[in-house]
């Protein structure tokens, strides 16, 4: 008989990290937890990717900023760790591009490791045997939270071929509270219903909405933040004097870069 | 010209089993609430672990909640942990501990008193709490009445909660608490944050990560003396809570007497 294999899982969380919040780290945590527990998987590392400047978010500070906070934040993890290739881009990157990329990393890496010892033509070989192999015990996985799965709703926010290539050929962790129902909008999408085994929700019994715009907004009035973010992000801001209200006011009249070009809107 | 501020202390009492961010959040928040009313300035923060005689279920050794609110307290400024109350033989009623941190709080105040010329506002305490606290007002037993009105009247409340309106209701519904409402302050917490010592008891029980819900230094701590298994959390499973049990029987003096 032959035993199941566990497959090696690399979640990558994207978004703006403005700024990274301890609720962040929790959805690691909790998605390694719920994927580990199903016994088929073993998750081997996290990827951090902030989003570039170039995306136009209303109130986002610049990438060198997110990465170094990112950074700070996973100075503690042992899994954990920031990727800046997105951010670097001039262009805002696609979210399935981010994840092909990473993903292509991935796959070299693992097959570095198996060429070492290998002359050139059976490494060719092998790499042609182990093509389908490796893609079944390594995925890549994209970790969210419940509201970018609906904004997959969002007309002209997604192509559906990106999101086809993400939960189909990949794969999705969602972290989700108590009172969403993913289940129901998976259900009402024949696309991620198509996909829905490589879709896994990952219910947060504890409420922990520590969100990036709460912890803006506390800031600019001058609140306390700390036990939200680690104390070295909060002293990395108040060092570099981000997140004020001039800070959110950037972008206010320029229209999101997906909607730009799905839609071919122009900024005023 | 600015106002004086009464100097303001903040007590919180509990199991603090173990103590967690949200613990530490109460401090920041409500240390904001009272400077932006104008009329306080918080000069100081005291986390007073229960003693093990409250009887609670699953109550680890104080040493190890005294310990582990002592990491945890490590980096700020402001707050520390005091361990008198887990000192005492049997469980203490949350006015004693008030009076006896209060005296304290007096004493250092007039020995410092001469390099103030300016500020002649009396030192305050007041009790630093959860909205689920209030509720426990309405327990049979658990509470004297003249304790109550001691704690709210004389001391004071500042009651931090998730953005709901129940402890303002529970204000509402009681008479003692109603008649003493400008003594209790209500801050508002507009994360919404369920983390609580039980859940992360529970996590861990469970094999589940708590990072991030608490301080690494703790939850080292944690892993290092096993604390928190199926075998702590049944501990006390049976047992009455001591309040209870102490103030059916020989109820304390008020201040009055």
């Amino acid at each position: 008989m032959e035993g199941h294999s566990i497959t090696k899982v690399v979640l990558l969380a994207c978004g703006s990290f403005n700024p990274i919040t301890n609720m962040h780290m929790r959805m690691f945590e909790l998605a390694r937890d719920h994927l580990e527990d199903t016994g088929q998987y073993k998750v081997v590392r996290g990827i951090i990717s902030p989003v570039g400047d170039a995306y136009k978010k209303k109130g986002l500070i610049e990438a060198c900023h997110r990465l170094e906070m990112t950074r700070l934040a996973t100075e503690s993890s042992d899994w954990v760790m920031v990727d800046s290739w997105e951010s670097l881009q001039p262009e805002w990157v696609e979210t399935a591009k981010v994840v092909r990329h990473h993903y292509e990393e991935l796959l070299a890496a693992e097959q570095n490791i198996d060429d070492v010892d290998t002359i050139k033509y059976a490494k060719k070989r092998r790499i042609e045997e182990n093509h389908h192999k490796d893609r079944d015990d390594l995925q890549l996985m994209l970790l969210c939270g419940a509201d970018v799965l609906e904004s997959f709703g969002i007309p002209n926010m997604w192509k559906q071929e990106d999101i086809a290539e993400i939960v189909g050929r990949h794969g999705l962790v969602c972290i989700t509270r108590s009172n969403s129902d993913p289940h129901k909008f998976i259900h009402q999408s024949d696309l991620l219903w198509k996909y829905r085994k490589n879709i896994h929700i990952v219910r947060e019994w504890v409420t922990n909405d520590i969100s990036a715009t709460h912890v803006r907004r506390s800031l600019r009035r001058g609140q306390s933040v700390r036990y939200l973010l680690p104390d070295s992000v909060i002293h990395y801001i108040k060092e570099h004097g981000l997140y004020s209200s001039e800070s959110e006011q950037k972008n206010a009249d320029v229209v999101l870069a997906p909607l730009q070009r799905y839609t071919g809107a122009s900024s005023s | 010209m600015a106002a004086r501020r009464v100097p303001l202390v903040l007590l919180a009492c509990g199991s603090f089993n173990p103590i967690t961010n949200q613990h530490m959040r109460l401090f920041e928040l409500a240390r904001d609430h009272m400077h932006s009313t104008g009329q306080y300035q918080v000069v100081g923060g005291i986390v007073s672990p229960v003693s093990d005689s409250y009887g609670k279920q699953g109550l680890v050794l104080a040493k190890h909640r005294v310990a582990m609110a002592e990491l945890a307290l490590q980096s700020s400024n402001w707050v520390t942990v005091d361990e008198w109350e887990s000192q005492q033989p049997d469980w203490t009623e949350t006015v004693v501990t008030m009076r006896y941190h209060y005296g304290r709080i007096l004493k250092e105040y007039e020995r410092s008193v001469g390099m103030h010329n300016n500020s002649n506002l009396s030192p305050q305490l007041k009790l630093l709490c959860g909205a689920d606290f209030l509720d426990t007002f309405k327990i049979p037993g658990l509470w004297r009445d003249d304790h109550v009105e001691e704690l709210v009247g004389h001391f004071g409340l500042v009651c931090v909660s998730r953005g709901e309106l129940q402890p303002e209701r529970a204000v509402h519904e009681s008479d003692l608490l109603s008649y003493r409402r400008h003594n209790i302050f209500h801050v508002r917490e507009w994360v919404k944050n369920e983390t609580s010592a039980t859940e992360v008891r529970r996590a861990l029980r469970r094999g589940l990560s708590v990072k991030y819900l608490l301080p690494d230094s703790v939850i080292e701590y944690i892993h290092r003396h096993n604390l928190y298994t199926e075998d702590s959390e049944m501990r006390n499973k049976s047992a009455v809570l001591r309040p209870l049990v102490k103030q059916a029987q020989e109820p304390v003096k008020s201040l009055d007497d």
